[in-house]
């Protein structure tokens, strides 16, 4: 790799530089899920209807509704997330890109960690951009709309990481939906405690602050961590 | 050298048939003391009552229930560095014990909270931790399971066990934090109280015979696992193994 | 001690006997289950020794 980077001119990045693994697999994951704008409106409409199941089941209560809000909000993600992460590795699985990236000159953990960002991107961030409307809807004040905004903006990245170890270990595996969330959800427990409690301490005018950097700390060390855990799961499963 | 040579399922094989009979008879005896000192011998506790009895299993339960996924974690690294099959095969061998005592330990620790507790379940940071740990086994069995391809299997297993165990510290740390902030709303639970040396000895029994009995049923298992797996790939040695051992040869 | 007394366990023989049969049960299914995987393996490991043998002979 080093003597790449010299034959490359100076100034531009080279053209095998990690870096740039990274921007082509986001690049490439971004443009393929624009293509299907479907399947990223559907997620966020399976968060909305998840979450608008609660008032249906218990009661229009608004108090006990606002009381369970941030749960609520959060395991709605949760699960969101959870639908769409089959397809951050199962297309490029089946049609044989993802032994080609495998193959390719960047190193292996970039090109994962692109395809983690595109996910979150994808799948991630719009619930929380959509989350304080939800937080409305179940009667949360502004401040705690910020919180709840700024938890599953910290959280949502962790689940992605997370849900790629799972993902790619449970590639072309029968079953695997099902097996993937069994696999997955109980990692995510950690990310769903600080998430939803850092709303609850807002709601009773506590300090969060703790919570949202035990979210952050995750979200490092995660990000840290994970690439190179998902990309050897890639690797088991492409053997 | 002489070491590394039981790494291999075939020099293994013969080791762990050898080693079982112990590990049983050793299980069954502190077993029997055991079971004797404690639900029979034990004096009454004064705080507790009877109940009490429930945890000479309860407390072996639970820390042997966590402490299978350790080795397994131990296990994970080692199949994915050294590449030994054997590993994994002791992993899968060890998750069926682990899960059943990770049961066990939420079974008798409910059994116990009833009438301690007022309640059969608690979401008390360690009870909660004990649930989760039991959702990791259950996916790793499933898991292995599923992936038919057992090299694979294998590899996706022990990286699965590695990641779950990293997870612990964070998972038992979320929930006791968890636990602190919803304290208000739960029963206040204390842990168990002191016990004297008469009470003791029955745990340590019953403890020690749970150690040898979750030794020798994994032994028991890694046997089974290496015949499934071998005897379509690698027969000789099997063959080897059944002419001595069932007198086949004379055939 | 009666025995009537001892497994009444101070009216709490529910819990305490409840515990302890699960972990007899528990224990004594564990070791019925492996019996019949281990049975399994050794005949199938015998019988494609078997074969292998006949194999051998036939050619």
């Amino acid at each position: 790799m080093k003597i790449a980077i010299d034959v490359q001119n100076s100034g531009e990045t080279p053209d095998n530089a990690p870096e740039r693994g990274f921007l082509v697999a986001l690049a490439r994951d971004v443009k393929l899920a624009a293509r299907s704008k479907g399947e990223v409106i559907q997620a966020l409409a399976f968060f909305i209807v998840v979450a608008s199941l609660f008032p249906l089941a218990i009661g229009p209560e608004s108090a006990l509704l606002k009381r369970i809000a941030p749960g609520v909000v959060w395991v709605a993600a949760l699960l969101s997330v959870l639908l769409t992460l089959p397809r951050l590795f199962a297309n490029d699985y089946a049609d044989g890109t993802l032994e080609q990236l495998a193959l390719s000159v960047y190193p292996l953990p970039v090109i994962v960690l692109g395809k983690i960002v595109a996910h979150w991107l994808m799948a991630g961030l719009p619930l929380a951009l959509l989350s304080p409307l939800l937080g409305l809807q179940f009667g949360l004040e502004s401040r705690e709309l910020v919180v709840l905004f700024a938890s599953l903006m910290l959280g949502t990245p962790v689940l992605s990481m997370i849900g790629a170890i799972g993902a790619a270990l449970t590639l072309g595996v029968r079953g695997g939906s099902i097996l993937l969330a069994l696999l997955v959800l109980p990692l995510y427990i950690p990310v769903l405690i600080f998430g939803a409690g850092a709303v609850e301490q807002a709601m009773v005018a506590l300090d969060f602050s703790a919570n949202l950097s035990l979210l952050g700390a995750i979200l490092l060390l995660g990000g840290l961590v994970v690439p190179f855990a998902a990309a050897a799961a890639v690797k088991i499963s492409l053997d | 050298m002489s070491l590394y040579k039981y790494a291999s399922p075939a020099a293994f094989y013969p080791l762990a048939g050898k080693l079982i009979p112990w590990f049983a008879g050793l299980a069954t005896i502190f077993g029997i003391i055991g079971v004797y000192l404690g639900p029979f011998a034990a004096p009454t506790d004064y705080q507790q009552g009877e109940v009490y009895r429930i945890l000479f299993i309860h407390v072996p339960a639970a820390s042997i229930g966590m402490f299978i996924y350790v080795v397994m974690a131990i296990y994970g690294v080692l199949a994915l560095t050294f590449n030994t099959r054997l590993s994994a095969m002791m992993m899968e061998a060890l998750a069926p014990t682990g899960a059943i005592f990770t049961g066990l330990a939420l079974w008798t620790g409910s059994m116990w909270g009833k009438p301690t507790w007022g309640t059969y379940w608690v979401w008390d940071a360690r009870v909660t931790s004990t649930l989760i740990l039991l959702f990791l086994y259950i996916g790793y069995m499933a898991l292995v399971n599923a992936i038919e391809d057992k090299k694979r299997a294998d590899k996706a297993g022990a990286l699965l066990v590695i990641v779950g165990s990293v997870n612990i510290p964070i998972i038992h740390y979320s929930v006791t934090w968890w636990n602190t902030l919803h304290q208000g709303a739960s029963v206040t639970v204390t842990a168990a109280p002191k016990m004297a040396s008469v009470m003791l000895t029955p745990m340590l029994s019953i403890g020690i015979a749970c150690w040898l009995y979750a030794i020798a049923i994994s032994l028991v298992r890694v046997r089974a696992i290496i015949l499934e797996r071998e005897h379509g790939r690698n027969a000789a040695w099997v063959t080897a193994e059944f002419a001595t051992t069932k007198g086949v040869a004379a055939s | 001690m009666n025995w009537a007394e001892f497994f009444s366990m101070g009216g709490r023989g529910f819990y305490v006997w409840g515990s302890y049969g699960a972990f007899a049960i528990a224990i004594i299914v564990e070791i019925i289950l492996l019996r019949a995987r281990v049975k399994h393996a050794q005949a199938e490991a015998m019988a494609e020794m078997l074969a292998e043998k006949s194999k051998g002979g036939a050619r």
